[in-house]
C-alpha cells in the first residue's frame, strides 16, 4: 500500500524529509504555475500571442503544457500514483491519454474542415 | 488496509486473495470510475474544442466575459477564477494531508483536515453559483441579428464597451409583458429586456459616439469594431435585444459558448457538490470513530482520490474555458 512514500520530485532534484513536507512543496509549485498562467493570460506577451505553431498561438501551447504539468503533479503526488505499481499507473494514465488524443485529433480536424466550408461561403451563417 | 480476507491460496493465481496491482478492491474500483469519468469530461471538452474550431474567428474572448469579482466594480479579468482555482488546489492539499494523517492513525488531524476540505469545497461551489448568476444576468446587453449573431456596442472615443442603458432612447409605448391573466392563460412572457429593439436603434442613431462591435476577431486578436456607416447597415439586420445569457441567447457572442459553459462547469460543479456530500459522510464517519475501529483509514484515501480528480478536472476546465 501507499505507506512507503517516494519523497522526491523533479526526478530527484528536490527531496523532502516527510510526506507532509512534500505535499506543501507540491502546493507551492502548483501555485507558482497557476500564477504564471494567470499573469500570461492577463498580459498576453506579444511574441507569444503573435507566433503560431501547428496553427495554434504559442501562448495557448504554453497554457496547455503548463496544464499537463499541473495535472502530472496532482495525479502523481496528491493521488499517490507515484507510489503505486507501475502496471496500475500505466493502465490508469495511458488509457485515457490514448483515447483522448484520438478523439481530439479527429474532432478538431473535422471542425477545421467545417470552418473552411463556412469560410468558402457554401453556407451563409454570418448575417 | 487488509480488510479483505486473505486465504492461504497466495500462490494459487486463480484462488483469489492476491493483489497483483498491490491495491485494494475498493481503490481499484475508484480508479475505474475516475478513468471513465475522465473520459466523459474529455468528451465534453473535446466537443467544446470542436465547436470552437468550427467558429474559430467569432468565438467569444473569455477575458471579456468573466471580468467580475464579488464586491468590486470594474474590469478584473480572470482574477476570481484564479482565486477559485487556488481554493480548489488548497482543499486538495488539506485532503491529501487528511489521507496522510489517516495513515498515521491520527484521528483528530483527519477530522480537522476533512473539515477544512469541506469548507474549501463549499467556497468553490458558492463561487461557481455566483459566477453563473453573474453570467446569466449579463453585463452590457447586445443585439441579436436575424442570423443569430451578436452585435455589441462600444464608445468610439474611449473604445470601452457601452451598455444599452447608456444610449438607448426612452420611447414611451405599450411595452407591457404579456401576462397569463390576459388572453391565453398558459402563455406568458417571463422576461422583458429593459429596452426594446426600437429604442436601442433610435438611441444608436441619435448618439454618434457609439459604434457596433461584431463577433469577428481581427488579426490583432480583438473583436472588429465597425465604422459608423457600417454599423448602421449592420443594425438593419437586428432582430431582438439580448441581455444576459441562457441556453438559447447569449449576449457575449456565440450561443454555443454559453451552452458549453453551462454544461461543462455545471457538470464539474455537480461533481464538486457531490464530492462535498461524500466528504461530509466520511467526515462524520471519522468523527464517530468508524475507521478507528476498522483499523485503517482507506475510505478517506478513496474519497480523497475522487476529490483530487475533481481538482484535476478543474485544472483542465480552467485552461480550456478561461485561458486558451
Amino acid at each position: 500500500m501507499a505507506h512507503a512514500h517516494k519523497l522526491e520530485i523533479f526526478r530527484g532534484l528536490v527531496k523532502f524529509k516527510s510526506n507532509t513536507q512534500k505535499i506543501w512543496g507540491v502546493l507551492i509549485f502548483l501555485t507558482i504555475v497557476t500564477g504564471i498562467e494567470v499573469a500570461l493570460g492577463i498580459s498576453k506577451p506579444q511574441f507569444l500571442a503573435a507566433n503560431t505553431f501547428l496553427g495554434m498561438k504559442l501562448l495557448n501551447w504554453v497554457f496547455i503544457i503548463l496544464t499537463l504539468v499541473k495535472a502530472y503533479y496532482i495525479a502523481w503526488d496528491f493521488m499517490h500514483l507515484r507510489d503505486e505499481k507501475s502496471a496500475l499507473r500505466r493502465a490508469i494514465v495511458w488509457t485515457p491519454i490514448f483515447l483522448v488524443a484520438y478523439l481530439i485529433f479527429i474532432l478538431l480536424f473535422e471542425a477545421d474542415y467545417i470552418y473552411n466550408v463556412f469560410k468558402d461561403g457554401f453556407v451563409t451563417w454570418n448575417f | 488496509m487488509d480488510s479483505t480476507v486473505t486465504t492461504s491460496a497466495e500462490e494459487n493465481v486463480w484462488g483469489g486473495g492476491n493483489r497483483p496491482l498491490n491495491a485494494s478492491y475498493g481503490k481499484l474500483m475508484m480508479w475505474f470510475f475516475l478513468v471513465s469519468d475522465a473520459l466523459t469530461f474529455s468528451g465534453f471538452l473535446a466537443a467544446y474544442g470542436f465547436s470552437r474550431f468550427k467558429f474559430i474567428e467569432t468565438w467569444p474572448i473569455a477575458d471579456e466575459v468573466f471580468t467580475h469579482v464579488p464586491f468590486f466594480h470594474g474590469n478584473y479579468p480572470m482574477y476570481y477564477v484564479a482565486f477559485m482555482t487556488f481554493i480548489l488546489i488548497m482543499s486538495s492539499v488539506t485532503m491529501v494531508l487528511a489521507v496522510d494523517a489517516g495513515h498515521k492513525m491520527k484521528k483528530n488531524s483527519v477530522i480537522w483536515y476533512m473539515f477544512l476540505t469541506i469548507i474549501g469545497g463549499a467556497i468553490f461551489v458558492g463561487s461557481q453559483a455566483w459566477e453563473w448568476a453573474t453570467f446569466i444576468s449579463g453585463d452590457y446587453g447586445a443585439v441579436e441579428t436575424k442570423g443569430g449573431r451578436i452585435l455589441q456596442f462600444v464608445k468610439a472615443d474611449s473604445g470601452e464597451r457601452a451598455a444599452l442603458a447608456d444610449f438607448a432612447k426612452n420611447i414611451p409605448g405599450d411595452k407591457v409583458a404579456h401576462d397569463n391573466s390576459n388572453g391565453v392563460w398558459f402563455y406568458s412572457e417571463g422576461f422583458q429586456p429593459s429596452h426594446t429593439l426600437n429604442e436601442v436603434i433610435e438611441g444608436f442613431k441619435a448618439s454618434p459616439n457609439i459604434l457596433v462591435r461584431t463577433e469577428t476577431i481581427n488579426e490583432e486578436g480583438e473583436k472588429t469594431v465597425l465604422s459608423r456607416e457600417e454599423s448602421l447597415i449592420k443594425l438593419q439586420s437586428s432582430s431582438q435585444v439580448v441581455e444576459g445569457a441562457n441556453l438559447i441567447h447569449n449576449e457575449y457572442g456565440s450561443r454555443l459558448f454559453a451552452d458549453f459553459f453551462f454544461f461543462i462547469t455545471g457538470f464539474h460543479g455537480f461533481h464538486v457538490f457531490s464530492g462535498v456530500l461524500i466528504n461530509l459522510i466520511i467526515f462524520f464517519n471519522v468523527a464517530l470513530g468508524t475507521y478507528e475501529k476498522r483499523g485503517h483509514y482507506e475510505m478517506v484515501e478513496k474519497v480523497g482520490l475522487y476529490w483530487h480528480f475533481v481538482d484535476l478536472v478543474w485544472v483542465f476546465v480552467f485552461t480550456f474555458f478561461y485561458l486558451v
